[in-house]
Order: structure tokens, then sequence, then C-alpha cells
């Protein structure tokens, strides 16, 4: 190009042509000179590691090259004068440089600082387990993971159950974790405290959560040191998040010998709203004709549950959220009773339930948000006892107290309304500040055997929390909760501090302390109100390393228990304990090939005194042991999934208190530990499409092995007689038909490239 | 001499111009060629960078981020070893530039679901309902808006050979659309040398499986 312009310039030398040859020479100059520079260097990170893969570029130009394994790149350009060179790499902020080209070749030596990223920057995952399909540090379980836990029966709590720190409670529902009975596990939806997570029990009988697992995006297990924006759990916090849009519109079928449910799921064209509703019908008739139970159910469980919810996309990306949820259910059922030898205990239950979430996430601008919900929830139970003879006729006994408060009719209604706002603010870097306050008011109202007692209570909550980025491998997480509750008009100050640094590669540690404080349990207030609040400590150190495919955890932690609630000698505060322990959580997808497990073991030690205990005891619902086996394997010929869940828990302790009427203390009457708690747990999905319909078929079964399972003994008033606490059934058995239209699955990748 | 001096000056810009769309011709050739031939990571590495600059210097060209978006997913499904998301949010930025430039474009809607693919692979089980869609989805846009892209059903054809018989997948299902992608490839117009023309011989090689 240069000789050909030169070569014109020459012809056309001319006078005439002066103004034009200038003319040209400007433009020979400027675009057709061709002489090559060359660039070369190295990039490092800020700890003076080579950094791959980086591209270094002539701005505005083509010429570039991208960084070797050794951080090493070299090119060539032709341009020329005053011009930037720019640096960009994933992970990385971006770097400019003003350089002068001329003829000399340049080196340069660049360093790059690391973008702080919340996906890559280190969490807390001190007491922390996060079941969801966030890229995050948490993150040991996928939502499918829930469905797919053999044994689990798609229930939340149940799942939680296989991972550390949870007791394998059967007797009751809740979570127990670390020494904490089941009432010091909280949960909470997008923000809002979830007064009757679980459908109404019967005692000595587990129930299921009310909360499908396919509602949640998210789900936080914290077994301790939780944060600041959460109270009222000694123990534990079960933090779920809803899911925003459905990923389409869907219609949906569930068809078992136990349950029937359809549903609808509408996701506008425009997809910034949906709608949906579902339905479900549950009756045990038929099943426990086949499957014999032992206690004698005089009214066979039946419950109706229907639940709505729109979700609304906001134009500056936010959402509003409604969920309701309905529920009625009864049962009733007979056992012996264990104060004679032909006298019946016949329970009945009637129970409504109605729950209501509204959330309101919003984009503030200026890196505001704020998230914000409302809650309503009201729960009636109707329970009943009543003692029957041998042909089921109500009897009456009035010269023995142990049988005549047997006979009881209890009606029970907690309502509970919840506002709540928590403004976020994004400072430097990834850095946040949050702060907000919570209010709600709790109606109780209990009538039993026609004496009515009314318990309310007005909450109030202010909380602030920051997280601090030091970098990518620095964080703390300092915050604060203040509490007030009117009905024993006492406040409280909660401070919250965690730490996580990274110790390398997909490795961390971290620690949480942290103060919280529960209010006393109803049943307490019903007998005063003159008491204070229960308090717990914790310290937690924890490492993880974690991958694509393996995570490792090993957690030790500290709790110490102050003020817990003694009813005996006198209700009050005198109550005390601790828990240490050692937890160890593995889970590997790739060693075994298609096969994918894990592995939970936790330690516990601890102690208490309170409700009516003689002194420090280990409570009922601790094992000393505990670990857990999960495997889930995907046979891809037969499209089927073949989930095992093993069990096994050490015995727990169990006691007859007696009551020695001089000192109104407690005595320790008789004490011992129950047998080793096993089960295996089987549960198989397989999926296939059947015309327009993507179907599943989930078979399971509990405790595969029939091993015998006591959860603690009942002891009759004198304490000569013990009886066995079981489960109603051995086993628990079921199989379904799950459909779904709407959904197309069929490009679904699943399978053909696992 | 006005006449001559104009007639020179629009001689000479128009010998810029073709110099500078000479240029991006020629880059753009010399980067396609790499990528075809493209083996190793860094190979799609370092295509998708000269790419990537490509555009950036040219501001108004959506064929160089295609390209790069391209090289990042070939890349993704190839090697093993690649951090899948990081590569697919890559191919994702690469795609939402070069869709700002030419909205409405079938070639870039199909590379939305390739990428949607690259992510729902980390994890299918788990993914599948979040991203299914998305492949689903963009395949859909890519065929109204051209439906004789011959792309778009190798594309089709490739996810249904991987997808279990069950699922409504299978040679059997996967077959026609090879066939019918190859028929398009024969009678695709040649826009210029630059414009996507990949995935005759994938489709060919795909539709030998099938027998």
């Amino acid at each position: 190009m240069v000789y050909k312009i030169n070569y014109i310039t020459f012809v056309l030398k001319s006078k005439l042509m002066k103004k034009l040859l200038f003319f040209l020479t400007i433009i020979s100059i400027s675009n057709f000179l061709v002489a090559q520079v060359r660039i070369s260097g190295s990039v490092r990170d800020n700890r003076n590691r080579p950094v791959y893969g980086v591209s270094i570029s002539v701005k505005d130009s083509y010429d570039g090259s991208t960084s070797d394994s050794s951080g090493n790149f070299s090119f060539r350009t032709t341009e020329k004068g005053e011009q930037t060179i720019s640096v960009t790499s994933i992970g990385f902020n971006s770097f400019e440089q003003k350089v002068t080209l001329a003829t000399e070749s340049i080196t340069l030596s660049i360093v790059l600082k690391e973008k702080l990223d919340e996906l890559k920057a280190v969490m807390v995952t001190a007491g922390t387990f996060e079941a969801g399909d966030k890229k995050r540090a948490a993150t040991v379980l996928s939502t499918l993971d829930i469905y797919t836990t053999g044994g689990a029966n798609a229930d939340i709590s149940a799942t939680v159950k296989t991972l550390p720190g949870a007791q394998q409670v059967g007797e009751q529902e809740g979570l127990f974790v670390r020494g904490g009975a089941g009432y010091e596990t909280k949960q909470f939806i997008d923000g809002t405290l979830v007064n009757n997570p679980y459908f109404t029990s019967t005692p000595d009988i587990a129930s299921r959560g009310r909360f499908s697992p396919a509602l949640f995006k998210g789900t936080v297990f914290s077994t301790g040191g939780y944060s600041a924006l959460y109270g009222q759990a000694l123990s534990s916090a079960l933090i779920m998040e809803s899911i925003d849009l459905p990923d389409q519109t869907a219609a949906n079928a569930s068809i078992s010998p136990i349950f029937l449910g359809a549903g609808y799921q509408e996701l506008a064209k425009d997809k910034k709203s949906s709608w949906g509703v579902n339905y479900g019908y549950t009756n045990l008739v038929a099943y426990f004709k086949v499957v014999k139970q032992t206690p004698d159910y005089f009214k066979m469980p039946q419950f109706h549950s229907g639940d709505a919810n729109f979700r609304i996309k906001t134009k500056r990306g936010g959402f509003i959220k409604y969920y309701t949820t309905f529920a009625a259910g009864k049962l009733g059922l007979r056992r012996g009773d264990i104060d004679s030898s032909y006298i019946k205990d016949a329970f009945g239950i009637d129970n409504i339930n109605w729950y209501n979430n509204v959330s309101y996430k919003e984009n503030l601008g200026k890196g505001w948000k704020l998230n914000s919900g409302l809650s309503y929830s009201t729960n009636l139970d109707d329970l009943t006892n009543q003692l029957q003879d041998e042909n089921n006729q109500p009897k009456t006994f009035i010269n023995a107290p142990w049988m005549s408060d047997k006979n009881f009719v209890l009606k029970s209604r907690q309502d509970l309304s919840q506002i709540r706002a928590v403004f976020e603010k994004r400072l430097k870097g990834i850095s946040t500040v949050r702060f907000g306050s919570e209010y709600m008011f709790a109606y109780n109202k209990n009538t039993y055997n026609g004496l009515t007692a009314v318990l309310k209570d007005h909450y109030n909550a202010a909380f602030a929390e920051t997280d601090i980025y030091l970098t990518n491998n620095v964080a703390a997480k300092l915050g604060t909760r203040v509490e007030y509750s009117s009905i024993i008009d006492k406040a409280s100050i909660a401070p919250r501090l965690s730490l996580a640094y990274k110790t390398g590669k997909d490795a961390q540690v971290s620690l949480a302390y942290g103060t919280f404080y529960q209010k006393p349990e109803n049943m307490q207030l019903l007998q005063t109100t003159n008491l204070g609040y229960t308090k717990a400590i914790h310290y937690i150190v924890n490492y993880q390393k974690m991958n694509q495919y393996y995570t490792f955890r090993i957690e030790a932690f500290y709790k110490k228990y102050e003020d817990l609630v003694k009813t005996a000698p006198v209700i009050d505060n005198s109550g005390e304990g601790y828990a240490k322990g050692i937890e160890v959580f593995l889970r590997d997808k790739k060693t075994i090939k298609n096969l994918d497990y894990w592995v939970s073991y936790s330690y516990l030690d601890t102690k208490r005194d309170y409700l009516n205990y003689p002194g420090k005891l280990k409570p009922n619902f601790a094992a000393d042991h505990t670990v857990s086996l999960v495997t889930k394997r995907w046979v891809t010929k037969i499209n089927t999934g073949f989930n095992f869940t093993y069990s096994y828990a050490t015995g727990r302790p169990y006691y007859n208190f007696q009551k020695n009427n001089g000192t109104g203390k407690y005595i320790v009457a008789d004490e011992g530990k129950t047998m080793d708690f096993h089960n295996l747990g089987f549960s198989m999905n397989y999926v296939r499409q059947v015309k327009s319909a993507y179907a599943v078929v989930v078979a399971s079964v509990t405790n595969v092995l029939n091993s015998s399972q006591v959860y603690g003994y009942n002891y009759s008033y004198n304490g000569l007689r013990k009886e066995a606490i079981t489960p109603p059934a051995k086993q628990f058995f079921f199989v379904g038909l799950f459909l779904s239209w709407g959904v197309d699955r069929t490009q679904d990748v699943i399978n053909g490239n696992l | 001499m006005k006449t001559v001096f104009l007639s020179f000056t629009l001689l000479l810009s128009t010998l810029c111009l073709f110099a500078q769309s000479d240029r991006f011709q020629k880059g753009m050739e010399a980067n396609i060629a790499l990528l075809d031939s493209a083996k190793s990571p860094d190979d799609f590495t370092t295509v998708a960078a000269a790419f990537e600059r490509i555009g950036d210097a040219e501001k108004t060209q959506w064929l160089p981020y295609y390209y790069a978006a391209l090289a990042n997913i070939w890349k993704g499904f190839t090697d093993a070893k690649a951090n899948k998301d990081d590569v697919a949010d890559k191919a994702d930025a690469l795609i939402a530039k070069a869709e700002a430039i030419a909205p409405k474009n079938s070639e870039i809607a199909l590379e939305k679901s390739m990428a949607a693919t690259l992510h729902m692979l980390v994890d299918p089980q788990a993914r599948w309902q979040q991203y299914g869609s998305v492949v689903n989805s963009s395949m859909e846009t890519a065929k109204q808006l051209d439906v004789n892209n011959p792309r778009i059903y190798y594309w089709e054809g490739q996810n249904l050979f991987g997808t279990p018989t069950q699922f409504g997948g299978g040679k059997d299902k996967a077959k026609p659309l090879f066939e019918k992608s190859l028929a398009l490839y024969k009678t695709a117009k040649h826009v210029s040398s630059i414009y996507p023309a990949w995935g005759e011989k994938s489709a060919q090689a795909m539709l030998e499986r099938c027998k």
C-alpha cells in the first residue's frame, strides 16, 4: 500500500498537486505506514501468581493476545502514538495503562486485582448448611436432593435430619439441634416467622412439615450462630426463601393410595407475573387396612389442604409475592392406658390452619434494597382425650386424680401477625450493611375443660448487621439484635459475630459467636408471666473444603444455656445447661461412578437442668453419636433413581421423675438408655414421558430392615410400669404417581449427558 | 482542476474505507479459520479473545461477538476441565453485546440455547427446570426468526440424540432433524464469507451415527 501511494504521488508531481500531495502525505502517515511494535510482558495477581487466559489488547484495535499458563504474553501491533493497553479477565478487575507506541518494544508487568465477587468470596459456613441451587459455599444440597433422599418422603425437616447437628427424634416433630429441644428451632419463610410449621401432632408421633420443598429456591439450615436478622430461636433456624417465578406454565396431578392432588401454575406471557393453585386430599383409610397400625384409629386421618399464590415482578426487578395455604384435618386414635389394664385413651384432633405471607423486595436504587414481609396465620386445635372402657364407652374416675386428669377437652387458638422491613445498602466492593425491624403480635387462647386463658404478646425487634469483605478471602459479619416482649416485659440485646478466612483453593475456616434469646413457651407462660428470656451462647469453629464434586466439613461447637425455665420446685428461670460436640460432613459425587453420597457424623455431649429435672442431666432427646449415610444412584438405562438413607444413633436416656411431696422437688426414680436406633430408608423414582405428560413414579419405604425402634419410655403414675414409645407402625410405605403437563422436558438432556 | 481534486478525494476515501473493511474482513476470516481448526482449550480461549478485540474495536459489528461467544461455548463443550458456568457466563455476556447490535437474529438466539445447555450440564438433574426451558424457548425463537437456519435443526437433533427415548429423544427422533439440517445446508445462501456457516460436517457425522 505504501508503495502504491508513493507511486501515485510521484506521478502527480506538479505544482498544482501540492495541496493534494500534502493531503496524501497525511493519510499515508496516519494509515499506511506499517511498522510493528512488539508488546510483551507478564500478568500476575496480587499474590504474585501468574494469571492465565487474560486478554491483553491495544484498545480499539484488533491487536492483542492472551496470557499463557505462566502469565506471559507477547504480540505485535501496528498502532502508533498514544494508546491504551486494556487488560481483562474473568474474576479480576479490568486494568488499563496508557503507553506511547513508537518503534521500540514495550515490556509490561501487569498486576491484576481480584474482583470482589459474591459468588467467589469466602462465606461464613460455621453453623450453616444450605439447600438450594445457588452457587455458594454453604450450599451442600440442591432442591432436588430433598425430593430424592431415601426415606425422607420429600419432607424438608426429614432431609435436614440427615445433616450433622440434628437428632434422629421420631416421637415428636421438630428439629432437635445440638442439645436443643424441638421448640428451640424456628422456621422462617421470606424473613417472617412461621408459627405452626408442622401439622398438629398426636402424642408420641411426629408429623410432617406443612410446606412443600418446591415452594423454595433456597433453604438455610443453621445449626447455630445464625444472623442477627432472626431471633427467638435458642438453637437453630430453618430459613426458607420462596421461588420468584416458575419456569413455565404447568399443570400437575398426584395420585397415590393415600393422597390425591392437583395443581395449576400459570406464568404470564411476558414472564413478569404468575399465579397458581394447588389442592390435595389425604386419607389413610385404605392404607391402614393394608398396613396394620399399633393404635386403633377410630377417626381415620384425613386432611384437606389447598394453597394459592401470585408473584409479580416489579419494574425495578423486585418482587411482590403472596402465598397462602389452608389445611383442615382430623384424626382419632385409641391406645391402652398405661395406668390400667383395660382402660384406653381415645385421643382426637381437629385442626384448621391458615397461613398467609406477603413479601415485597425492591431495588431502591443507589445500592439500596428493601426486603419486607407481612404474615398472618391462625391455627385452631380441638384436642380431646377420653378414657374409655373395653367397649369403648366413656369412663370417669373421681377418686383417682392421676386418671381424672386424662379426660380433657382442649381448644386452642394460636394467631400470629407479623410485619417486617429490612433495608440493605451495598457499600464499597461487595460489603453490605443491613438493618431493620419487626413487630409480631401473638394471640393465644386456650380453653381447657371450659376454663379459658388468653396470652397476648407484642414483640418488637430491631437489628443491624454488616458484611465486611476485606478481600475475596477475608470476611466478617457483625450484627446486633434488640428485642422486647411485652408479655414478660423484658428487653434483651443479642450480639452476633462471625468471621471467615479462605485458607487455600476451595478451603476456608470460619468462626461464629452469638447470643440468642427465646421467650418461655406458652405452656409455661400460662402458669406465670413472671419469667425472663431463656438464653444460649454459641461458639462455633468450622473448616470446609469444597469443589464441584466434593464437600468436606468439620465443625466443633460449644453452647452454653442460661436462664432455662424450671417448672419445679417453683417455676422460674433458674435452669441451665451446656452442649458441645464435633460434627463431620462429607459429600462425594465423583469417586464412585454414578453414585452420589453424603455422610454425616455428630458427636454430642450435653446436659441441662430444666423443667422438672432434678439436676443437670442428659436430656431424653440427645444421643451421643449420630450417623447418617445418604446414597443416590441414577441408572440412566432404565431412567430410575435408587436412593438409600441409613441413619444410626446411639441410645438416648430416659427417666422417670417422681415428685417428693414434701419438698416439691423431683427425684430420678428410674432411668435407663434406649436401644440404639437404626433406620434404613429407601426410595426410587422412575421418570418417563407419557404422551404430553411427564411422569414420575415414586416408591418409598422407611425402615427397610424392619428394625425395632424405641424412642423412649412412658411410665405409669406410680412408676411401676414402663412402656416403650414406638412408631405407630414399624414401616411406612408409599407409592405415588406424579404427573405434570406443560413443562416440556423432552429436551431434557438430564441423563444423556450424565 | 477542481474535478480532479474531488475525484481524487473520492478515490482516496473509498480506498480508506476499503482498507478499513478489508481489515475487518481479513481479520474475521483469519480468526474463523483458527476457530474451525481449534482443538485445545487454549486455542478456543485465544481465538475468543481475538474475536472480542475485533468486536470492541469495531463496535457496530455483531459477528465478532457472535464468534467470540461461539468459541467460548465450544470450549465449554469440549474441555472437560472447563468451569462450564464461567465459560457460559462469559458467552452470555458476549451474546448480550451481539444482540444489542443485531436484535432478533436467529443465529444469536441459537447461541442462547447453546449457552443455556452449558449451564444446565453443570448439574443436569437439578438445573434442567431452570435452564431446560431457556434451551427450548431460545431454539423456538431462532426458528421464528429464520425457519431455514440449518444450524437450529442440527442443534435440535444433537439434543434429541442425547435424550433417552423414554423422554421422546433417541436416534430415530434425531435422524430426520439431521436430514432436514443437511438439506438446508445445501440450499443455504452464502451471505458472505464471514457469516455463520458451521455445522454441516458435524450434522453429516451425526447422521452417520444415527444409521
